[in-house]
């Protein structure tokens, strides 16, 4: 009996390494084919023009040199203006900072009415909103072009902002709605009694024990709008494009020789901010989806 | 006295649902009022009304002399504790405690003082910088408690405040807040579906079922003669044994007749019984039956019963027998010699018993 069980323990212990060794192996092979389109755009942004075309795609960069993430930042050619991507990363910089905020305020704000404030027909106005959020941005290019035309809007950053808080509404309101019909609904009750109105306790006692959704609302809205190219491009002009229109100006421009490292760089440029607020904000980020109930 | 808190023909409907029908409570500067009944009586709801936390469907309440119906809860001058004590989860216990009066603007001095006051009453002095999510049930309870108590607010509200705590915490809790009303002399409404609760904390207690009061009377009242069968069965454990028996008269004056299995009846005298009806409920509670020998009172009457079994409970001990096609309990004293399967001689208190209507349920004596 003891011989019997001790060879099923090592056999299972045995099977058990195996097992995990084919685990990594496959997670390490997955990570790699994620990881190789940013590798090549990392080492092609680095290499001269002149090495790209001799080189092979995935090779190493012989000399490193950052001419081309100079050009892509102060002088690549979006059309006729060559200064680069700097003055399209403001745009997309002051778009994106007060769209993020006031959707993320307002969503707060809706969430708090419609899990904790019910009133008749509170069911309707929340399912309305989140039928907003599947509504394709297609659909409402052309009504969204007339209305901010006669808004005296359009083409300007303000017409975009606006555009990105109506349509983040949705979404926002829906993670904070979930998020605070968590919370019990005696704590409105008490700070009631307590002789609080509606907008104390919110400042005072839902928005304190927000931080978590928060950060998840942040940066799904950040990501969303500053990745946004369809509005960008449909509702802004020369001089109002945000960084994801200019950066495919700078790759559809070029005259010639086309500019691979510029191109590669340019997109990585673009593309910075996002991995950023990842980084910084992505350990809340996955805290924020996966906490529910607060615990008073 | 004017009654600090009168509720005049309240109803409360959700949609087409009667939640309260018809509530008619008027309470005494001082008193502890308990509103006891098994979960979806309207119990919380009432409370609720009262703290204008829900809005009345009709009917007027005032407290203190003040119509309230349409008052929001700020302006009622009341103080709630809740269930989930419902404490403000980012703010530390000093902060929960004096959130009430930051928000009435009350000056920063008479803030610090009145905490002070209220942590040195409820012992929560340590605790003060602490979040709620550190704090044990029990002291959560407290903090709860001192948030209400530092109002100083005419009327106190509890929603079920100790169904969340184990029972030991419970009986310490308890007696605290009866302390508590003893010294503030302050006016209390409390919620709980618990008997012992409302017998042990009230001078008054209001039975409900279905949204409807059944009973308002004193602890005594309310124990001693409950005005229909679900008071009866509701308050008191273990519950007081309802027999179905008939009365019958001769003579000499009325006897009731218990009908048991498989033997002749139990007749029992009571002079009482003269002007009921034939058919009716006796109720009777374990401790007005006892054995034989070890009860004395007006009207003590014996009959010998088969135990089918015996629960020792420590102080006394519980006997079970059959009568009427019902189980009944008595309460018998810890040494008895009863066991399960024999006869015993048991001595029923007739002064005590209560008969009730079995159509309608309501006390005939």
């Amino acid at each position: 009996m003891a011989d019997l069980s001790f060879d099923q323990t090592q056999q299972s212990k045995f099977g058990k390494t195996t097992l995990r060794i084919i685990l990594y192996v496959l997670l390490t092979l997955f990570a790699l084919y994620y990881l190789l389109p940013l590798f090549v755009m990392v080492t092609t942004s680095l290499k001269s023009l002149e090495e790209i075309r001799t080189g092979s795609l995935i090779a190493l960069p012989r000399e490193i040199t950052f001419d081309a993430w100079k050009i892509a930042w102060a002088s690549a050619c979006t059309g006729i203006q060559c200064e680069g991507l700097r003055p399209y990363f403001w745009n997309s910089v002051l778009l994106a900072v007060p769209a993020v905020l006031l959707s993320t305020l307002l969503g707060a704000l809706n969430g708090y009415v419609v899990a904790q404030w019910r009133f008749r027909g509170a069911n309707l106005i929340f399912s309305l909103m989140l039928f907003g959020c599947f509504i394709p941005f297609q659909v409402v290019l052309l009504p969204m072009a007339r209305l901010l035309g006669l808004m005296g809007i359009a083409g300007t950053i303000p017409g975009l902002i606006f555009v990105h808080v109506i349509y983040g509404i949705g979404f926002t309101t829906l993670f904070f709605r979930n998020y605070y019909v968590t919370i019990p609904s005696e704590l409105v009750k008490a700070a009631k009694v307590d002789g609080a109105n509606f907008l104390r306790i919110f400042w005072s006692i839902f928005l304190p024990l927000s931080l978590p959704i928060i950060v998840v609302t942040v940066i799904w809205q950040f990501t969303q709008i500053w990745n946004d190219f369809l509005f960008g491009v449909s509702f802004s002009q020369a001089g109002t494009q945000p960084v994801t229109v200019a950066l495919n100006n700078i790759v559809n421009s070029t005259t010639g020789v086309k500019e691979y490292n510029v191109d590669m760089a340019a997109a990585i440029i673009a593309a910075l901010p996002t991995l950023l607020v990842y980084v910084v904000a992505g350990k809340y980020f996955i805290r924020g989806l996966t906490a529910g109930s607060v615990k008073g | 006295m004017a009654p600090i808190l009168d509720i005049q023909n309240l109803f409360k409907n959700y949609g087409t649902t009667e939640i309260l029908k018809n509530i008619n409570v008027s309470i005494e500067p001082g008193d502890f009022l308990v509103l006891v009944g098994p979960s979806g009586c309207g119990k919380s709801t009432l409370l609720n009304c009262i703290a204008g936390l829900e809005p009345t469907t009709g009917g007027n309440l005032f407290i203190d002399g003040q119509d309230m119906t349409h008052v929001s809860p700020k302006d009622r001058d009341i103080a709630m504790v809740f269930q989930s004590y419902a404490l403000y989860p980012t703010m530390s216990v000093a902060k929960n405690i004096t959130f009430g009066m930051k928000v009435r603007g009350v000056d920063a001095a008479t803030q610090e003082r009145k905490l002070n006051e209220v942590a040195n009453q409820l012992q929560i002095e340590p605790l003060l910088n602490r979040r709620p999510g550190q704090l044990s049930g029990g002291q959560r309870q407290r903090v709860a408690m001192g948030r209400a108590l530092v109002r100083d607010p005419k009327l106190f509200l509890f929603d079920e405040p100790l169904s969340n705590l184990d029972a030991k915490l419970r009986v310490e809790m308890r007696s605290e807040i009866k302390k508590l009303h003893q010294n503030l002399g302050a006016t209390m409404v409390y919620v709980t579906h618990d008997q012992i609760e409302a017998m042990t904390l009230a001078t008054k207690i209001v039975v409900m079922r279905g949204g409807v009061i059944q009973q308002i009377g004193t602890p005594a009242e309310i124990y001693n003669k409950p005005a229909n069968l679900f008071v009866a069965d509701f308050m008191g454990s273990p519950a007081m044994n309802l027999i179905p028996a008939t009365v019958l008269r001769n003579g000499k004056g009325a006897q009731i007749e218990i009908s048991r299995e498989g033997k002749e009846p139990i007749l029992l005298h009571d002079q009482k019984a003269i002007d009921l009806p034939e058919k009716v409920i006796l109720g009777l509670r374990p401790e007005d039956i006892a054995e034989a020998g070890f009860r004395a009172g007006e009207n003590i009457q014996e009959a010998e019963c088969h135990v089918e079994m015996v629960e020792p409970a420590g102080a006394d001990t519980y006997v079970v027998s059959e009568l009427g096609g019902k189980q009944v309990t008595a309460r018998l004293h810890a040494e008895t010699r009863a066991s399960a399967g024999e006869n015993l001689r048991f001595a029923f208190d007739l002064a005590k018993a209560s008969y009730f209507e079995p159509e309608t349920g309501n006390r005939l004596n």
